[in-house]
């Protein structure tokens, strides 16, 4: 056997063994891909992606099963951040999944509202409280705004609400280097109030 | 050797240190201190907002038709932290209504409109008597019910601030007269005219949080300060507060740069400076509180720069809470030719106002009207050169370019790990771009859609809790049904099981019963025969 | 009566500096070096700037318009001058006009703008020009002349332009009379023939450091980019390691082998390094963003220079030890991200 093969072969078993070595020494233990999909979905178990919840939707994605474009209360943020995560192409918010709506919550109309438990037995994140026979009132900071407690309410009472924007909600915006407002021509403005 | 860091912090002031990066800037000072301090003028129209400082807005305890007195409570904060907000003169409330409330988004908000009486009338005032030997907490509820914020800027609720670092125990209370942005001399003329009100802070302040000693940092361009103040402290007896003159950089007078010059120490990531036994306060604090506690004054005025090239007579004005800023303004001589930007602030973080309508708020340290030559023309934006000179001037010792680059693409969370919570938006790096990129605006827009990503995650977490939880609840009740269906079944069963051996008995019996009749009877017959 | 205003974000106080300020003062800092040059070796050498200046720009408002930027704004920063006159500094006098245009072309369109024009791109668009008609045109570019005096200069103004621009010398001369070899390339071709060092500098081409003119052209370039580091053009990190690098293995090869390696000194008056050092390792765009990564990145040019001018196939290793170090700028600094303020 010449020198040559023999050497060759010695170095490629090394490095082979070496590189061996090397990933189970430091190997890092990731978080399976269905959990880092499922902490980027937004939870709100909707079902508008055409799955049972989030979980199932991940899976699917993850199993290759669903396209990561069918979740509208993620959003294209949402689609942006799974595309990243996965390594692929983004696409368009699916239309058949629905749009991307302001967040809103829901709100019982209690004059209505008959007692019936059908909507909390319904909210994915029991955030209804109420009895059979009691009223049912929606905590609104637990609300998703999923739209789960819509269908089954016999008497039609619940109202998706979104809520107005509080001032101490504002956030600067992007930059835009030029001055925004025009110079007018100092026309008196009444200030409201004043009598 | 280097000391545990609570130890080095209490050697604040002993010697000098330099803080990393800032700028030399024109101080543009003297043109407003020529004056000594007026009172502004009463207007016809005072418009208190009702969002002041941060948080949810407060909720007004007056209504329309009221007549109010100067000083009395008009409005409450709950959360996030309690205050409240004062009548700044005696008189009737015309309208509780939207109007321009200096806010930085421009946006109008909801303000009490008070229509002065003249008469500046002062509601009852509860001083506390002996507040030298009285309890610290009464003099953090005082106050707090005083409505005293913070006055360099920022108007964080004081008495919610001194609560907070208490529990870290603060043994050096810090003054901070260091006021390094240009144009703005409020703190300047309030510690040359009132130095003693100052040290009379210090010394509220001081029991207020219990500190051992106190530091007044001033600047070393404030020339008479310096000698009002040691008059003071001398005649005030105190044997701990001390008197330090630091360099004149931008911005020597953030909280976090003024510690560094002080102590060396930085504030770790994510703490307070009270992890390090300090606690910051403005000067106009302090003699706030001074007011509020010695006098039962609530915070209903403040003393206002009016300055820049834009008026005609800049000076310092003593304006009362609400009043827009265009009486300021008129009381100063009214417009020059040129005015060009109206600013709520200073030139470096100062926010610009859309009109001369806006009030007085407890953030309005200087209102500076810029002329046209004065103010950054506008300039196209070109790409980064990564000169670096951002990060030659950076306080908070960050790589603008980078944290630029990560915002413009979206990876606010490549952004955050490089530090952009530190950013104290101070505008440094703005100044020296060559490029003239908007690092501010981008760092401020990134750290709002960094706060809304947390936000966002928290919601989503808690909702996969809950969901989560409910799963178990309904797989837990399954799980019950199941085996009461079962324990049920079972019990049948038992019955079942019971019956027929019950009945197997009840056979065996009868049987046996039978059996006896008939051999009862076979006997019978076999005896008679 | 209420007055409005236009509003703008903070901070409102007028920039001092722009891109073209900084690129000019660049060009400002470069003229005594440049002037230095035309009193040696006459002034052809303002022929190649002018000539790289023109192609340079050209190409640049070529290229923006093609990528629908705006024109005017880009083409008056300036950084398209400063590209070409830094290529042109590495050229011999009176190369043909079509190494400017080759080199420019490879310059602007190819390193710049195909990279994504001024702050993108990965590699120093000097550098990649003038590697291109370096490894393109191995004759032409080892056209030296030697240095004189302005009274003796060979080629007077008219003389160079007609060679510049019509690629042939003027009828009686030829290139082996007129052409010299430089300092460096003698050095190793000498050294290649087995003579040592000190034999070698006996030569009249040589100074006291480098060579005759070139050593002092290479001050004059010091001194500019001394100004350049006063006005906080550049930084120092750069500069110090880079020389100081050279120096440094200098000295331990000096030592190691006096007879095959000159004085650490000579090396750094020699060829480009002190331009390569104040104005060509600089270049923020393809350098390296924190002062950690400047220096390991100054560090790096000076050793892989000194390499290549004693084991590589080019008498000078300048320009190939910064493309070099371009590449590696990036992961330089992934591992040496600043720590931030309470971290």
């Amino acid at each position: 056997m010449s020198w040559d093969v023999l050497s060759i072969s010695l170095l490629a078993t090394a490095l082979g063994l070496g590189l061996g070595w090397v990933a189970r020494r430091f190997r890092v233990d990731a978080d399976p891909v269905v959990e880092q999909i499922n902490q980027i979905l937004p939870q709100t178990q909707c079902g508008q992606c055409g799955f049972p919840g989030c979980r199932p939707y991940a899976e699917a994605i993850a199993a290759g099963t669903a396209e990561i474009n069918q979740c509208p209360p993620g959003g294209t943020a949402g689609i942006q951040a799974l595309a990243d995560l996965l390594g692929k192409e983004v696409l368009e918010l699916n239309p058949e999944n629905g749009q991307e709506q302001p967040k809103a919550v829901a709100v019982i109309d209690e004059a209505i509202c008959i007692g019936c438990t059908l909507c909390i037995q319904a909210c994915p994140v029991d955030a209804i409280l109420g009895a059979a026979k009691q009223m049912h009132t929606v905590i609104e900071s637990e609300c998703t705004g999923c739209d789960l407690c819509l269908p089954p309410c016999p008497v039609d009472c619940i109202e998706m609400v979104v809520r107005p924007p509080a001032m101490s909600d504002w956030m600067p915006t992007m930059p835009n280097r030029r001055p925004t407002s025009v110079l007018t021509n100092s026309l008196p403005t009444a200030s409201a109030g004043a009598p | 050797m280097r000391l545990p860091a609570r130890e080095q912090a209490e050697l604040a002031g002993q010697r000098l240190h330099h803080f990393h990066g800032g700028l030399k800037l024109r101080h543009h000072k003297k043109i407003s201190c020529q004056k000594p301090i007026q009172r502004s003028k009463l207007p016809p129209r005072l418009y208190v907002p009702l969002l002041q400082h941060l948080g949810a807005q407060a909720e007004a305890l007056v209504v329309q038709g009221q007549t109010i007195l100067k000083g009395q409570a008009i409005a409450r904060y709950k959360l996030p932290y309690p205050g409240f907000v004062h009548a700044p003169t005696s008189g009737t409330v015309t309208a509780v209504a939207r109007h321009a409330i200096s806010h930085p988004s421009g946006q109008e908000g909801m303000a009490v409109i008070i229509k002065p009486d003249g008469r500046d009338e002062w509601c009852e005032l509860h001083p506390i008597q002996n507040w030298q030997e009285a309890a610290p907490a009464l003099l953090r509820q005082r106050i707090s019910e005083c409505g005293i914020v913070g006055l360099g800027g920022a108007v964080f609720p004081t008495a919610a601030k001194v609560e907070d670092a208490l529990s870290q125990d603060i043994h050096t209370l810090i003054l901070n007269g260091a006021e390094c942005e240009p144009y703005i001399s409020c703190d300047e003329m309030l510690m040359r005219e009132q130095a003693p009100r100052v040290v009379e802070g210090a010394l509220v302040l001081q029991r207020a949080t219990g500190a051992r000693q106190v530091i007044i940092a001033i600047e070393d361009q404030m020339g008479e300060v310096w000698d009002k103040l040691h008059a003071a402290i001398s005649s005030s007896g105190q044997d701990d507060i001390r008197l330090v003159k630091v360099t004149t950089i931008y911005p020597e007078g953030g909280e976090k740069q003024l510690i560094q010059v002080l102590t060396g120490l930085e504030v770790p990531e994510g703490k307070r400076p009270s992890h390090l036994g300090l606690l910051c306060q403005n000067v106009a604090t302090a003699a706030a509180s001074a007011a509020a506690v010695i006098e039962g004054k609530p915070l209903i005025e403040r003393i206002v720069t009016v300055t820049g090239n834009g008026v005609n007579q800049p000076a310092n004005l003593l304006a009362l809470l609400g009043t827009p800023i265009s009486n300021l303004i008129e009381q100063c001589g009214g417009y020059s030719n040129n005015a060009a930007r109206l600013l709520l602030g200073g030139p470096m973080m100062g926010y610009a106002l859309e009109s001369d309508a806006n009030p007085v708020i407890k953030a309005a340290n200087c209102i500076l009207v810029l002329s046209h030559s004065d103010i950054a023309t506008e300039h196209e934006e070109l790409p980064c050169i990564r000169c670096g000179e951002c990060a030659r001037v950076c306080p908070s010792l960050l790589l603008p370019q980078q944290l630029q680059w990560d915002i413009r693409n979206g990876l606010i969370d490549d952004a955050a790990g490089h530090g952009l919570a530190a950013c104290i938006e101070c505008g440094c790096c703005d100044f020296v771009c060559p490029s003239h990129i908007p690092l501010t605006q981008w760092f401020r827009f990134g750290k709002a859609e960094w706060r809304t990503l947390i936000e966002e995650k928290k919601i989503s977490e808690i909702a996969k809790q809950r969901f989560e939880a409910r799963e178990l609840r309904l797989a837990n009740i399954k799980q019950d049904r199941v085996q009461r269906l079962e324990a049920k079944k079972q019990s049948l069963q038992d019955n079942q099981n019971k019956q027929q051996k019950i009945a197997a008995a009840m056979q065996r019996v009868k049987k046996k019963s039978d059996q006896q009749a008939n051999t009862e009877n076979a006997d019978d017959q076999g005896e008679s025969s | 009566m209420t007055r409005k205003f236009a509003t703008s974000s903070a901070p409102h106080l007028p920039a001092t500096t722009s891109v073209a300020k900084v690129m000019q003062q660049v060009l400002y800092a470069l003229v005594p070096g440049i002037a230095a040059h035309c009193w040696y070796f006459g002034p052809g050498i303002l022929l190649q700037i002018l000539l790289a200046i023109f192609f340079a720009v050209g190409f640049e408002a070529l290229m923006l318009k093609i990528r629908q930027q705006p024109v005017r704004i880009h083409l008056l920063d300036f950084s398209a001058v400063v590209t070409a006159v830094l290529f042109a500094l590495c050229l011999p006098p009176l190369v043909p006009w079509w190494i400017a245009l080759l080199g420019m072309f490879f310059a602007i369109v190819i390193a710049k703008h195909l990279y994504g024009g001024l702050g993108h791109n990965v590699f120093n668009p000097a550098m990649v020009g003038y590697a291109v008609v370096l490894v393109c045109f191995p004759q032409t570019m080892t056209q030296w002349l030697p240095p004189s005096a302005p009274a003796s200069w060979i080629f007077g103004f008219w003389d160079s332009a007609s060679t510049i621009l019509t690629g042939h010398l003027p009828t009686p001369m030829l290139w082996d009379a007129v052409s010299q070899a430089t300092p460096l390339d003698t050095i190793r071709t000498g050294i290649n023939s087995g003579l040592t060092v000190d034999e070698i500098r006996t030569a009249a081409i040589f100074g006291d450091f480098g060579g005759q003119g070139w050593e002092w052209i290479a001050n004059w370039y010091a001194i500019g980019g001394l100004w350049l580091l006063w006005r906080r053009i550049i930084s120092w990190h750069v500069p110090v390691t880079m020389i100081g690098s050279v120096l440094l293995l200098g000295l331990v090869a000096y030592f190691a082998d006096s007879g095959s390696n000159p004085v650490p000194l000579q090396h750094v008056f020699s060829g480009a390094l002190i331009l390569g050092a104040f104005f060509i390792a600089t270049d923020p765009v393809s350098g390296c963003t924190s002062n950690r990564g400047r220096l390991i990145f100054g560090a790096g040019v000076g050793i892989i220079t000194l390499v290549i001018r004693r084991w590589g196939g080019y008498p000078d290793g300048v320009a190939f030890a910064v493309l070099l170090m371009n590449m590696a700028a990036p992961l330089i600094d992934r591992y040496t991200v600043p720590r931030y303020y309470g971290k």
